[in-house]
């Protein structure tokens, strides 16, 4: 039964290995998206290209469709793949700060690394901030550390939240990123004015 | 109206030869493949912050191994010594190579500053350090960033990631506003 990493013990170096071959997938994805690029990032946020909320969400519903089928067919056990606890305050109030940096910042931390691949000093500045960020944050406020094991609900999906199954949630995303499709194409239209002449396309 | 008259084209523009994006539904179809092949070879979604905090303790460590380990913090990626052997930060190294070898192939690599029409570069590198630092402290407190939370958390329905997703973008609209002629 998949993950495979459940049947097989991986030796340190076959793991790393591993990451430097899926990492070249998620790179090349993120670049071929226009994601090495802090305009095309930020534009999501004035609304004239929806990119960031297209690629995401249809990477989210993919993902989703392949975990539904096959666990469905029996081969891949949902139980044994790694789930974030939950905390509300933690996440909610990470969210908020996180968006600001983002915005403020014009990358993520896994496009950051997109943008410094093709060239582009702001990312890694905004690289050399994380850093600085990370390291503030062990230092200075490691109490933050306990406060969020003390919110936390353990494992807390919207299947066990609501007693309805992945399988409907999954249709409901499909059902939902075509309505946002639609959506999007809207949005586009009604706020090319915003556009710069130069947005990378 | 267009924003060129404003101010100084844009100091990051596309070289004339470059190629254009893939359509962005394709990507994300390609991205869901790789994150699931994530998923079902490690049994884990993607990451990225991990690695950031990895570089952390490594650094931590540089000036007092004792004080690495002992951190609370640090020592969730001190990994007995060996902070740079890890997981995420060779999935960020790979990352780079197929960010690079996408944009070669596209012709889209250059050294540059991306910015919108009406900042100049000394602040949008100011700026991009402050928001490295900020979205660094908000992936560490929400245990996870846009890989991490948004895209592997929101393909398994994780409550605390959805959660994450929308506070994620209710402050970056909101704050869009002020920071505006950083970008457009």
């Amino acid at each position: 039964m998949l993950p495979l990493a459940n049947n097989f013990e991986f030796s340190a170096v076959t793991n790393l290995a591993i990451a430097v071959l899926l990492g070249f997938g998620f790179g090349f994805c993120l670049e071929r998206a226009g994601f090495g690029s802090a305009r095309k990032l930020t534009a999501v946020f004035y609304l004239h290209d929806k990119s960031v909320v297209k690629v995401m969400f249809t990477a989210i519903v993919t993902t989703m469709v392949g975990l539904f089928l096959l666990s469905s067919a029996g081969v891949l056990s949902l139980s044994d793949l790694y789930i974030e606890p939950t905390s509300y305050p933690a996440q909610m109030l990470g969210g908020l700060v996180f968006g600001a940096g983002f915005v403020i910042g014009g990358y993520c931390p896994g496009t950051s690394v997109a943008g410094i691949a093709t060239g582009k000093k702001d990312a890694m500045l905004f690289a050399l901030g994380m850093l600085a960020g990370v390291m503030a944050y062990a230092e200075l406020t490691p109490g933050i550390e306990d406060w969020i094991a003390a919110s936390s609900r353990g494992e807390l999906t919207l299947p066990d939240l609501t007693g309805i199954g992945m399988g409907w949630w999954t249709l409901a995303f499909v059902a939902f990123l075509f309505a946002a499709a639609h959506g999007m194409q809207w949005l586009e239209r009604r706020f090319a004015h915003l556009r710069p002449l130069h947005h990378p396309r | 109206m267009s924003h060129t008259l404003a101010g100084s084209a844009p100091h990051s523009r596309r070289r004339a030869d470059s190629l254009p994006f893939w359509n962005p539904y394709a990507v994300g179809f390609l991205l869901g493949l790789v994150l699931l092949a994530t998923f079902v070879i490690t049994g884990r979604g993607l990451g990225a912050t991990g690695a950031f905090s990895s570089v952390a303790a490594w650094v931590a460590g540089l000036f007092s191994p004792e004080h690495a380990a002992a951190n609370p913090v640090h020592s969730r990626y001190w990994n007995e010594g060996a902070p740079l052997q890890s997981w995420t930060l060779f999935l960020l190294i790979g990352a780079f190579i197929g960010a690079l070898v996408s944009g070669l192939l596209g012709g889209r690599v250059g050294l540059t500053i991306e910015r919108g029409p009406r900042v100049s570069d000394r602040t949008r590198l100011i700026l991009a350090f402050s928001g490295g630092f900020i979205a660094a402290y908000g992936a560490k407190i929400a245990k996870g960033c846009t890989s991490g939370q948004a895209l592997s958390g929101g393909s398994m329905l994780n409550a605390g990631s959805l959660v994450f997703m929308g506070s994620v973008f209710l402050a970056a609209y909101v704050l869009a506003y002020f920071v505006r002629k950083e970008w457009i």
